[in-house]
């Protein structure tokens, strides 16, 4: 397999985890509103339910874009992909 | 005056101009205390940063294209993402938003979890490789990865649909904010908002509204912030609220209860007497009141939305490299964040001050002659936005006889709870601040695909540099005065068209877009068919239930791109594989796409 191939196989699957935790985080728990909101897990004493929706999801996109912005320039560094300044 | 150095100085100016609009706060809060009239500080408020706007959109200016369209390419990670926040971040998210968890709780915060989460799909999907790409505008990267003409108008006609939706209601909220800011009629104060749009984007483009977006986001960030911090700490309810306010809103559902929310019911005769646009209280406060799919069709719409619309996709076109634009959309959310995330909180100071009979500015089972001799409700009251009734004649006011307007919130709290009025003209300006940040960005948008792809690559292709950007310019001011003049006529409320405008976009662009970059056997004839195809299907779909169609699936007139983007994606696809797969050529640039180093596909001026 070329570079470029195997390049872009690491690539896709970054994007797959990427989107798993994102679906999870974005559609995933809210089929369990009813669930989340009799939860005795209440994070700085909110219902799950309301918790989730006004910082919860929000700050974990926040953190997923970081790591998944990290990872692929890993992935991009190894390939030797990296942009030179002044590109 | 404004090139190499200004980029270097960056954190310095916007330093200054921080600090700058600070002391401005304070000396206002002085006058204040002097004696001048709430209405000059807010005239003061609003005309003192629009003119500040349109100084940097003056300083700004450019005769060169890639600045014009694209700010040279050279915004720093962090500043971009102020920029896009700001251009993201409409008067409706400024406005509305708090209002709408006022009134309806956790079913309306499937928006915001939709207008957060659609970030990590820009961020991986699309917005690296579009910059790699070298675009100057969305259709460009349609009209060239795909091929011919007839990509590219397509890309332009959804993208003008789905803008142009937007922009009217941004119009709108500038028109509202000045007509009570200024106290003018909202038929001339559109036209000032406009004006104000116009100054801030025509002389520099995207390199000028870039300077201002992030002077915009710096205003709109410390006008929300400083009311929900202050009340917060005002009432006792935590000195960090976000973190803080768990037993306030366990005290809402304690009052809801107490007050008998959802037992007492008001008759149709009793209702008809409130005044058009006001609600009252009628759902929970934090309880889960909608059903998983509900609330999940309505996220999903508005992620796919985010992902699809041009005036966010076309900031990540100035970052200096794909490296820089990919961390950029982490930064934009952050600067997201930091505002949505405090809505819920502003919307549960709001209701606990009005609701609780403990605290001093609690209306609720006060007598009804004592509310309606209230200073503040007077003014909002007058203003359209407050009503009182003793709808079941026993002299109190009950919960079921309280109304409000979904702006109220944000703009009437800080007064509400006995804030110094200063604040609440630093709230006019913020709201100023997001409504024009927005509406820069989507007419820039729309004139942008005209002047470049319409124009310049359909029509004139061997066009000079100077003509193309007086083109660019004519358009810009055209499309903002239809704008305009749509919004003078106040056809639906900014809400109801910001949700459309992210339909129309996912219908018409989320696959193409996506597709583009992730499968390379994706055709022009396939992209030609899943814009065209999706996007009418979802504006069939929006005509069929708003005129009494009983809709399939769930799919609400918020939520037909489900219906436009799947149609768009089965079209795109089997069009796509019953004819020719892309030339070598296109495949070749694709790879191209999928790695950061190198060569851009489109030079740097073109």
């Amino acid at each position: 397999m070329s570079k470029q191939a195997q390049h872009w196989e690491k690539t896709r699957n970054h994007l797959f985890i990427t989107l798993a935790i994102w679906f999870v985080f974005s559609i995933g728990i809210f089929f369990f509103g009813a669930e989340m909101e009799a939860s005795n897990f209440r994070p700085f004493g909110y219902p799950l339910s309301y918790y989730m929706t006004c910082q919860g999801s929000l700050g974990i996109f926040v953190i997923l874009i970081f790591w998944f912005a990290n990872r692929q320039e890993k992935i991009d560094e190894e390939f030797g992909y990296t942009e030179r300044e002044g590109d | 005056m404004i090139k190499g150095k200004f980029i270097d100085n960056l954190p310095k100016v916007y330093g200054i101009y921080t600090g700058g609009f600070l002391v401005f706060i304070i000396l206002m809060a002085i006058a204040e205390q002097a004696g001048m009239s709430a209405k000059l500080i807010g005239i003061f408020f609003v005309a003192f940063t629009v003119l500040i706007y349109a100084l940097i959109g003056w300083l700004s200016r450019t005769m060169q294209t890639d600045a014009y369209y694209v700010a040279g390419r050279q915004v720093p990670t962090v500043f971009n993402g102020m920029a896009t926040a700001a251009d993201w971040m409409s008067g409706a998210s400024f406005v509305a938003m708090a209002g709408g968890i006022y009134f309806k709780g956790y079913g309306y915060m499937a928006l915001l979890v939709g207008w957060t989460g659609g970030y990590v799909l820009v961020a991986s999907l699309l917005a690296p490789y579009l910059r790699k790409f070298g675009c100057y505008t969305v259709p460009d990267f349609i009209g060239t990865r795909y091929g011919g003409n007839l990509a590219r108008l397509s890309a332009v006609i959804v993208l003008t649909v789905a803008s142009f939706t937007y922009v009217t209601a941004q119009i709108n909220a500038t028109g509202t904010i000045a007509s009570v800011a200024l106290d003018i009629p909202f038929g001339i104060a559109v036209y000032v908002g406009l004006a104000s749009i116009l100054m801030c984007s025509m002389l520099g483009g995207m390199r000028a509204v870039t300077w201002t977006q992030v002077a915009q986001y710096i205003v709109l960030i410390i006008a929300y912030l400083i009311p929900v911090f202050w009340i917060s700490n005002k009432m006792g309810a935590g000195f960090f609220p976000h973190f803080m306010l768990a037993d306030e809103v366990a005290r809402i559902a304690e009052l809801e209860s107490q007050f008998g929310l959802g037992t007492v019911k008001n008759s149709a005769a009793d209702l008809a007497t409130v005044p058009k646009g006001l609600a009252g209280i009628t759902k929970a406060h934090s309880e889960v009141n909608t059903t998983p799919w509900k609330f999940i069709s309505l996220a999903v719409c508005m992620m796919a939305g985010t992902a699809s619309l041009p005036h966010v996709m076309m900031r990540y076109f100035t970052t200096p490299s794909v490296k820089t634009a990919r961390r950029s959309v982490g930064w934009s959310l952050f600067f997201i964040f930091l505002l949505y995330s405090s809505a819920p909180m502003l919307a549960t100071l709001s209701k606990l001050s009005l609701m609780d009979p403990n605290l001093a500015t609690g209306i609720i089972g006060k007598s009804i002659t004592d509310v309606q001799a209230l200073d503040w409700y007077q003014n909002w009251n007058q203003a359209n936005l407050m009503f009182v009734s003793d709808f079941n004649g026993n002299g109190t006011l009950e919960l079921n006889e309280f109304f409000m307007g979904g702006k109220a919130v944000v703009l009437a709290t800080p007064e509400i709870a006995g804030l110094p009025y200063v604040i609440s003209g630093l709230v006019a300006a913020g709201g100023m601040a997001a409504a024009m940040s927005t509406a820069d960005g989507l007419v820039l948008a729309i004139s942008n695909a005209l002047s470049h792809d319409i124009y310049y690559k359909i029509i004139n292709p061997k066009a000079e540099t100077a003509k193309r950007l007086i083109v660019a310019r004519v358009l810009l001011f055209l499309i903002g005065f239809a704008g305009a003049s749509i919004a003078a006529l106040e056809i639906q409320g900014i809400l109801g068209s910001v949700i459309w405008a992210f339909d129309f976009a996912m219908s018409g662009l989320f696959f193409p877009l996506v597709l583009g970059v992730w499968w390379k056997r994706a055709n022009a004839s396939g992209a030609v068919a899943g814009m065209l195809l999706g996007l009418a299907a979802g504006t069939a779909y929006l005509v069929w239930v708003r005129n009494g169609g009983a809709g399939f699936w769930g799919v609400t007139q918020l939520t037909f791109g489900i219906v436009g983007s799947l149609v768009s994606l089965v079209a795109m696809v089997v069009v796509s594989l019953i004819t020719k797969a892309p030339d070598a050529a296109t495949q070749r640039m694709v790879d191209e796409v999928r790695i950061p180093s190198g060569k851009s596909v489109l030079s740097k001026q073109h």
